[in-house]
């Protein structure tokens, strides 16, 4: 019975579809055209990196478009492995990123709180200022910063320059004021009864941040953190400044220099490219849904 | 303790473009996803042959780090210390756990932010550059600063170009840049948004160029437009047409860095657009079909009017990008050949760091921060961001 009412009904979800829609086939075979010829230009450069990262070393330079080369090898990713300081790059930019965002997400989340429970004395001229960092471009900020940590450094002996401890506070900070921004319009959704509730019920008010604000915020605080890495783990200009020598490379750094030679290294930067760009991307796809959210919400910086 | 219950405001600075957040979703994947990228990771770092990253290096750096945090918990510990007996000791204030919540945020949005930018006007008032770099060896004077600022307007901002050039240019830039990516993206998001086979495999494959670390992508099309081996000119030898020397003309490395930033951009446009496309509701377009509407008419009538609170704002944020796209710019031409592809902020960033003219690029950067400043302002004009600060 059941084989007899199947095609039926599809037949009926079929007229539906076309009712409504009214696209002609000849049509749908254009929009295919043109979706799968975009598909070929968006997915084409990305297919020719890992390409190239497959190519044995003596075909590098070749002027031939096959996309799987004829005698594909790993000969590329074990020599960046094994002559180039690549985990080391990755190393550097982990725990860069790991620790601005962990820290970052501190910071905003007890600041965001302030915000937005207490009509402290100055509350709305820091809110403009957090609105004014998002109007500055991350560009103007390098030479006052740059000159800042050389000077601190001077003064106190701490190297901001040329380790990755002055990369760290600067990520920190240029994330803070965005973190604050989302997290202060995530508790504002939060009824200000729960936490009235908890402190007759006996606790503080720091006892209420902690117990209900902070646990009822996760998936917001989860968002700020993914925000933060992201930012810092694909950061280039400030890095470049701050970092001078090999060792203390990022990643974005390294792929660069080991880009910047041609003719030698073109093999290497694609597998060191493809390396870092799959977990990259599989991170942004799989959060882009709720980080485009929060891109629009109110950042201005590129 | 008084209460800000203003689920108004968020509300409102959500509004830009309308998409709603699943929260609970995120929050439910994430520690599975970062165990799965971390455990991976952790595997691939004990890859036998690797020598770079040693265990000794391992713990160092992640010592060095410790410290360092350790050194900034115990100075923000005194800080709330003198703080609790300040305000709530001594004081008794009400809002005395606010500042204290507050206290390291500010203060290290005061180090970072505010002190740096007032700083850098100081800058703009000296004579700081390679040769006046240490202490002692430069000061600061207000002639000093209208040097600084009429040598922007009047003298080279690069090694041999002059302000008013890049300035065009990266206008010239901006604007090509954001309208291919409106288009694009519009045309890209109007042929998703109906009922189509595969819709979900060509959602994801246009949005990659987005996915890409933007300095990966960056480099690999900058290895693209090679003369020889790129595959930009072996195609043009393939449909019968001449090599083009992409990156040693200025015209041609323009154009090659146009076309990079225009394949990054799109996919940002096409998912905003996207989103506001499915907001629309099916009924208007019922209507108008009832009425014989045709495609063109309903786009221009209902279509187009509609995205404008989604397209508007992602237009401005597209245009400050694209004028911020120092990655795209100084990473396959870095601004070549011969200066004539930079734009104000790789400029600004050379006459920094390659010329080392802090004076005259702090003054330029203030000229900058103007320029986008005004720019800035119609989106928060459009966004309405400012009323949710004030209300």
């Amino acid at each position: 019975m059941s084989t007899q009412i199947k095609p039926r009904s599809s037949t009926l979800t079929q007229g539906l579809v076309r009712r409504t829609h009214g696209d002609s086939l000849l049509k749908r075979l254009i929009i295919h055209g043109i979706l799968i010829f975009s598909c070929i230009i968006a997915l084409y450069p990305v297919i020719r990196v890992f390409s190239v990262s497959l190519r044995p070393g003596d075909r590098l330079l070749t002027t031939s478009l096959d996309l799987i080369p004829a005698d594909a090898s790993w000969a590329n990713y074990q020599r960046l492995l094994s002559s180039t300081d690549f985990f080391l790059w990755v190393w550097n930019s982990l725990l860069i990123t790991i620790t601005t965002s962990i820290a970052g997400v501190i910071l905003a989340a007890t600041a965001a709180y302030a915000f937005s429970r207490w009509k402290f004395p100055g509350r709305v001229p820091g809110l403009m200022l957090l609105l004014t960092t998002q109007m500055v471009p991350a560009t103007m900020m390098l030479i006052p910063i740059y000159l800042m940590f050389v000077e601190i450094g001077r003064a106190t002996g701490l190297p901001l320059v040329g380790s990755y401890l002055g990369l760290i506070v600067a990520y920190m900070m240029g994330g803070v004021a965005f973190s604050i921004w989302i997290l202060k319009g995530y508790y504002d959704t939060i009824p200000i009864d729960l936490e009235e509730a908890a402190k007759i019920d006996g606790t503080t008010d720091l006892g209420a941040f902690y117990r209900i604000i902070l646990p009822l915020s996760t998936p917001a605080l989860a968002i700020v953190f993914l925000f933060n890495f992201t930012t810092a783990w694909v950061e280039y200009p400030l890095a470049r400044i701050i970092l001078p020598r090999s060792e203390v490379f990022t990643w974005a750094l390294g792929i660069r220099s080991l880009q910047a030679q041609f003719n030698t290294e073109w093999g290497t930067f694609a597998a060191a490219s493809v390396l870092v760009a799959i977990p990259t991307m599989a991170l942004f796809l799989w959060s882009s849904k709720w980080l485009i959210s929060g891109l629009t919400i109110g950042s201005v910086k590129g | 303790m008084s209460s800000i219950t203003d689920s108004k405001t968020t509300s409102k600075l959500a509004r830009s473009p309308n998409i709603d957040v699943d929260w609970q979703g995120l929050s439910r994947n994430l520690p599975m996803f970062l165990l799965v990228v971390g455990v991976i990771w952790f595997l691939i770092s004990f890859f036998p042959m690797q020598k770079a990253l040693t265990t000794d290096y391992m713990v160092s750096s992640v010592t060095d780090v410790g410290n360092f945090l350790l050194g900034l918990v115990a100075f923000f510990a005194i800080i709330e210390i003198v703080l609790y007996i300040v305000l709530v000791r001594i004081l008794q204030w009400r809002y005395a756990l606010a500042y204290m919540l507050l206290a390291p945020g500010a203060i290290g949005l005061a180090t970072l932010f505010v002190y740096p930018f007032i700083y850098n006007i100081a800058i703009a008032f000296s004579n700081r550059s390679l040769q006046h770099f240490l202490p002692g060896a430069y000061d600061y004077s207000l002639d000093y600063g209208i040097t600084n600022f009429t040598s922007v307007f009047t003298g080279n901002v690069l090694h041999d170009t002059g302000f008013w050039e890049v300035f065009f240019r990266t206008w010239v830039w901006t604007i090509i840049n954001v309208t291919f990516h409106v288009l694009g993206g519009l045309g890209l998001a109007l042929l998703l948004n109906r009922r189509l086979a595969f819709k979900g495999v060509y959602r994801t494959i246009l949005v990659l160029p987005w996915a890409i670390p933007q300095v990966i992508a960056a480099l690999a099309l900058r290895g693209e437009f090679h003369y020889q081996y790129g595959f930009v000119n072996n195609m043009l030898v393939g449909i019968g047409l001449p090599r083009v020397e992409w990156l040693n003309e200025p015209i041609p490395a323009f154009i090659a860095a146009t076309i990079s930033n225009i394949w990054l951009g799109i996919p940002f446009m096409m998912v905003i657009i996207l989103g506001g496309l499915q907001s629309i509701a099916a009924e208007y377009y019922e209507a108008a079909e009832i009425d014989g509407a045709s495609g063109w008419q309903q786009f221009r009538s209902i279509t187009w009017p509609l995205l404008q609170p989604v397209v508007a704002p992602a237009t401005v944020l597209g245009t400050i990008w694209t004028f911020n796209a120092f990655n795209v710019i100084y990473l396959i031409t870095q601004g070549g050949p011969a200066e004539k592809t930079d734009i104000l902020v790789t400029a600004l960033f050379k006459a920094a760091f390659e010329f080392y003219r802090y004076g005259q690029g702090a003054a330029f950067a203030i000229v900058i921060f103007f320029v986008l400043f005004s720019v800035s302002a119609v989106y928060i004009r459009m966004t309405g961001a400012l009323k949710a600060v004030t209300e």
